[in-house]
């Protein structure tokens, strides 16, 4: 076994070696414009992007061209919020949202709503972190045209009920927008099934290289249609001009492939280890805390606070493995995570939050040395912690006058 | 984030980790900081004939946090009340090297000295009301 150990697994994914080796020829030798129409080196381009645009296609149910490439899952927001609010701008201007999304679809329709060309409406999520589909059909005004809900949480993992959403938009005649960056490639995804008229997703979560994603824009029933953000030489059907990276892309297609041949067996795998490790930890840790769905979540997602010990601590103290926390002193805003708080975790309990994310590339061995750590760190930390020692006393940390600083 | 060898140190070995009873004679205790905000602090001293003696503390928080009150414990040992209140939180972010971002640790750390020595001085002034 080799330290230190990634299980950072939603931050990103090491890439598969399969993807590199599909890749590498399009660096040197086949290093066509795909968008080059006149010449052996553009058609050879333009071959491996429609071939990997099959095969991403293919892993979420849609047609290929449906399938517009972009830097990534952020800009695949971008473009999807932003997009339809311009193009729709006679329809209306509503915007509903849930509190749980990835900063990418809250910065973005925060800006909208900034410069006065979108109103939005944030939905609640219940204690697992999930909405409420009837929740969504409340919130629906005649101004409404666009829903983005996301398909699984990147902190708690937890899965959305999409298809049920899909339904209320398709019967409001509302567009849904899905940021499935999580989900695609780890569970099934159906845009059909699920009635998505719009998501984001990217490759360097599905282990494929970073600086690529897409978004899936339903060609009918209804025909979608986005204003471009990106101007220039009409690439992808105008809705995203740029030259493609055709490495990139070849990568993606490919690690879609993987991700399609092996779901099922990963996912397994997955969730066996994961399991393990849970259970294997709460076993010995009293007064530690699940945060998220017990069941309906990612297969390699594990979200769990250690009362009486703060999260940065615990990160130090298990600097051979790779985690990431929900407390201030990770984040740029020194606040604690705002899932946790969405799902009603108390503040000093999202400060005591760590997220394990298991990917493809882990093992048995990693998973046994983890918990033996994270055992290790959160008693040790706890018998430094004067919060511990209180409770322990008796004393109920609640009625204590705190002098907040 | 990356910690300077000082800070990783005192993570590692904090010294003098642990309680006094706070009724103990001579034993000030300060307890600053809120779990909300991510970080609690608990500073105790033990003063025999105006010369802290003994420090103990137990903190809830960041590495940094850690740092800065094990190493206030180190300093506070062996030195007078009255120099012990010349400590400041700059000198603990100098000491440790604390980014900009931590500095708020180095200040909750002054204020728990500060704390412990006022819990002390209450104490003692109550004995000497007392036995006047």
């Amino acid at each position: 076994m080799k330290l230190p150990i990634f299980l950072d697994n939603h931050s990103t994914t090491p890439m598969d070696p399969r993807v590199l080796e599909t890749m590498l020829p399009y660096f040197v030798e086949k290093f066509g414009n795909a968008a080059s129409r006149n010449h052996a080196f553009g058609w050879a381009a333009e071959e491996a992007v429609e071939n990997a645009r099959k095969q991403i296609a293919k892993l979420i149910k849609a047609d290929p061209k449906e399938i517009v490439f972009t830097s990534g899952a952020t800009e695949s927001d971008n473009l999807a919020i932003k997009g339809v609010v311009e193009m729709y701008k006679e329809k209306g201007d509503h915007i509903i949202t849930s509190s749980t999304e990835h900063r990418a679809v809250l910065d973005t329709v925060k800006v909208l709503e900034g410069k006065g060309k979108a109103t939005a409406t944030y939905l609640p999520v219940d204690k697992f972190g999930m909405v409420s589909p009837e929740d969504v059909r409340k919130a629906i005004t005649e101004k409404t045209i666009l829903i983005s809900v996301m398909l699984a949480n990147n902190e708690i993992g937890t899965i959305n009920p999409v298809k049920a959403i899909g339904k209320i938009a398709k019967e409001k005649g509302i567009l849904f927008h899905c940021d499935a960056t999580q989900g695609v490639g780890k569970i099934p995804v159906d845009v059909q099934e699920m009635g998505i008229d719009l998501m984001s997703f990217s490759a360097h979560k599905i282990y494929g290289p970073k600086g690529v994603g897409a978004l899936y824009v339903r060609k009918k029933n209804p025909r979608v249609r986005i204003t471009a953000q990106m101007d220039g030489g009409g690439h992808e059907r105008g809705m995203r001009s740029g030259t493609l990276p055709v490495p990139l892309i070849v990568g993606f297609g490919k690690a879609c492939e993987l991700c399609e041949q092996e779901m099922v067996k990963d996912a397994a795998r997955l969730i066996a280890m994961r399991d393990r490790l849970e259970t294997s930890i709460m076993k010995d840790l009293e007064e530690s805390y699940l945060n998220g769905h017990p069941t309906n979540r990612l297969p390699g997602n594990l979200n769990i606070s250690f009362a009486y010990v703060e999260g940065e601590s615990l990160l130090m103290g298990m600097k051979d493995i790779a985690l990431s926390s929900g407390s201030a002193c990770t984040s740029a805003t020194l606040e604690p995570s705002y899932v946790l708080r969405a799902l009603g975790v108390g503040t000093d309990l999202a400060h005591s939050s760590i997220r394990f994310g298991l990917g493809r590339f882990n093992t048995d061995d990693e998973i046994d040395y983890t918990i033996k750590k994270v055992i290790e760190i959160v008693t040790k930390l706890r018998e430094m912690s004067p919060l511990y020692e209180m409770a322990k006393e008796g004393v109920d940390l609640k009625s204590v006058q705190w002098a907040a600083h | 984030m990356a910690y300077s060898d000082k800070v990783i140190d005192h993570f590692n070995n904090p010294r003098n980790m642990g309680s006094f009873k706070k009724d103990e004679e001579g034993v000030g205790t300060g307890m600053v900081g809120a779990p909300e905000c991510g970080d609690v602090m608990k500073l105790q001293i033990k003063v025999q004939n105006d010369t802290i003696v003994d420090a103990k503390f137990k903190t809830f928080g960041c590495g940094s946090a850690i740092a800065s009150s094990s190493l206030a414990t180190e300093w506070l040992k062996g030195k007078t009340v009255e120099e012990a209140q010349k400590i400041k939180n700059t000198d603990i972010v100098q000491e440790l090297n604390l980014p900009p971002v931590k500095i708020h640790c180095s200040v909750l750390a002054e204020d728990a000295i500060k704390a412990a020595l006022a819990d002390y001085q209450k104490k003692s002034d109550g004995v000497l009301t007392d036995a006047k």
